[in-house]
């Protein structure tokens, strides 16, 4: 039982990751690598301010903004400088460890007694004292959905759009009138502004922020978007974007099934990078990245 | 009007491929003229377009359109008044996008790409009974990813999408060529229908040589970055496809095609 809401509260958490990591990977087809950068950031920033007593509900629009703002950086490396996507991502990733570590100032902080959004008075007077095991996996789904919702929303708008022409062919969007560049920046902002508002909502989780948070981040959520994206491929009722949701927990499970079949917890990374070989082996998006790629 | 005044354009400058396209080029295109532009691979045709559209710097000289220079626009700026064909059928329309959606984007060039809705169920009825004038059967297809057409309806729906906004120029570039005799033809005639009904001042670029001498008022015939044949109006009409062959097989001797 325990086990089962750890998969759901987690897999939850990191879908709002995939959604960012959907919009760079899938729409842009941006292989972003900022994320494992971004994704502690949104971590860190919420436990340094959570430990200074801060009203924790401000730590969401703070990550979300600084993640923006990073993501806005990535672009502009690889647009204005034109640096390659690969790498404007790694220069991110990399610089941004040493960001972490400022923010901090040290590799790890606890923040086990202090109010987070899923433990304060506001909380625990809501949920009566039988449902408390569950108010955490409760207030998780419910920011999640909001933040599909709200993707889905901006997907429809015009600028939506533009950010969905621009990764299926960068031509038309020049001949709208639009300058390409600024829409990629814009959806590596808002791509971002997710991941970093997911490592916002972990550190708050877990209660503690750890340096090491980040690595792997983006296997993680290129796993979940493929998973999702190619399990329910043919199901048009189911928006790609819960798609993406449902491949997250998914993910999430399996990962747990590795570690309960007697893997050590030390053994993670490892059974993330296998488990994401097997599913790009299994799933078609490999051939199509290749043949693109090879021709780039 | 359009003006292109003393362009040069070199490739590889200072290195021994040095390639000298345009020297001291000049063109002047009247408004509502439709110029249909012939000449052999590397005569610098598409090069012009590209020119035109910002897609290419010059090295010299001016563009003028309607008398505003617009040498140093960025080639998204300057496609806000230019709609554009492309010989690629894919390169119109976004493949992954609905028929609707597709449209959508098109008829919102020029105004901001905000937070609005994408596509606005007021102008649906409008979109259909455009498509409905391609009869191919498009309009009862709104909610079809353009992928899925076949290169012609693609290219029928570039055409739709790059005429649907108030423009200065419509630019065409070899936009039948990569479809089959039969519809290219079909493309061809839907071509000249909205660029009379549009008086929309057209450049088409084509390998077709009867296509140049059977449509549009104005014909020009490219060579190492010259007009070497340059014909509007009666003097046009008077030509025929057999003529502008002979001329066409004598540069390509030169050139030793």
């Amino acid at each position: 039982m325990i086990l089962l809401l750890s998969v759901f509260e987690q897999g939850l958490i990191y879908a709002v990751m995939a959604l960012g990591v959907y919009i760079t990977y899938k729409i842009l087809d941006f292989p972003d690598l900022t994320v494992d950068g971004s994704f502690p950031m949104g971590a860190a920033i919420t436990a340094v301010l959570i430990s200074r007593d801060l009203n924790p509900l401000i730590t969401l629009p703070i990550s979300f903004l600084a993640g923006a703002l990073i993501g806005m950086l990535t672009g502009i490396i690889h647009v204005k400088l034109k640096v390659r996507d690969l790498l404007s991502g790694i220069i991110m990733m990399t610089a941004l460890y040493t960001v972490n570590l400022r923010i901090v100032g040290k590799a790890n902080l606890p923040i086990y007694n202090k109010p987070n959004i899923f433990d304060n008075e506001l909380v625990n007077g809501i949920f009566p004292e039988a449902l408390s095991a569950f108010s955490t996996v409760i207030l998780i789904f419910i920011i999640t959905m909001i933040t599909k919702y709200l993707l889905d929303w901006y997907l429809h708008t015009k600028s939506g759009y533009m950010l969905r022409a621009v990764g299926d062919n960068e031509t038309i969007v020049t001949s709208l009138g639009i300058d390409k560049g600024f829409v990629k920046i814009v959806g590596l902002s808002i791509a971002n502004g997710l991941v970093s508002l997911s490592g916002c909502l972990f550190a708050q989780q877990q209660r503690y922020y750890d340096a090491s948070f980040g690595t792997g981040t983006v296997v993680i959520g290129l796993a979940s978007v493929i998973i999702g994206t190619s399990l329910f491929q043919k199901v048009t009722v189911l928006r790609v974007t819960s798609s993406v949701v449902i491949g997250s927990i998914l993910y999430k499970a399996c990962v747990a099934l590795a570690i309960r079949m007697g893997l050590q917890s030390s053994d993670l990374k490892l059974v993330t990078a296998i488990l994401f070989l097997l599913i790009l082996v299994a799933g078609m998006d490999r051939k199509r990245k290749v043949k693109t790629d090879a021709r780039a | 009007m359009l003006e292109l005044k003393h362009i040069n354009k070199y490739y590889n400058p200072g290195s021994v491929n040095e390639l000298c396209l345009f020297q001291e080029f000049n063109l002047t295109i009247e408004d509502g003229q439709f110029v249909a532009i012939v000449g052999s691979n590397g005569s610098g045709k598409t090069s012009l377009l590209n020119i035109v559209c910002g897609s290419i710097d010059v090295d010299d000289g001016k563009i003028l359109v309607n008398g505003t220079d617009i040498t140093g626009k960025k080639d998204y700026v300057r496609h806000r008044r230019i709609g554009r064909v492309y010989q690629n059928p894919s390169k119109g329309t976004c493949p992954s996008m609905t028929i609707l959606e597709n449209m959508s984007i098109a008829d919102n060039k020029g105004k901001p790409y905000g937070l609005a809705k994408g596509v606005k169920k007021s102008r649906i009825a409008y979109y259909r009974e455009l498509l409905a004038q391609l009869n191919l059967g498009l309009e009862d297809k709104l909610h079809t990813q353009v992928g899925s057409l076949s290169g012609g309806q693609r290219q029928a729906v570039s055409l739709l999408m790059a005429t649907m906004t108030s423009i200065d120029f419509l630019i065409l570039d070899e936009h039948t060529a990569a479809l089959d005799p039969k519809t290219a033809e079909i493309i061809m005639r839907l071509t000249d229908n909205i660029v009379q009904e549009k008086k929309v001042t057209t450049i088409m670029v084509t390998h077709n040589l009867r296509y140049a001498v059977e449509y549009g008022n104005r014909l020009i015939m490219m060579h190492e970055g010259k007009a070497i044949i340059d014909k509007a109006g009666a003097e046009k009409e008077k030509m025929d496809t057999e003529e502008i062959m002979k001329i066409f097989n004598q540069i390509s001797v030169e050139c030793g095609n």
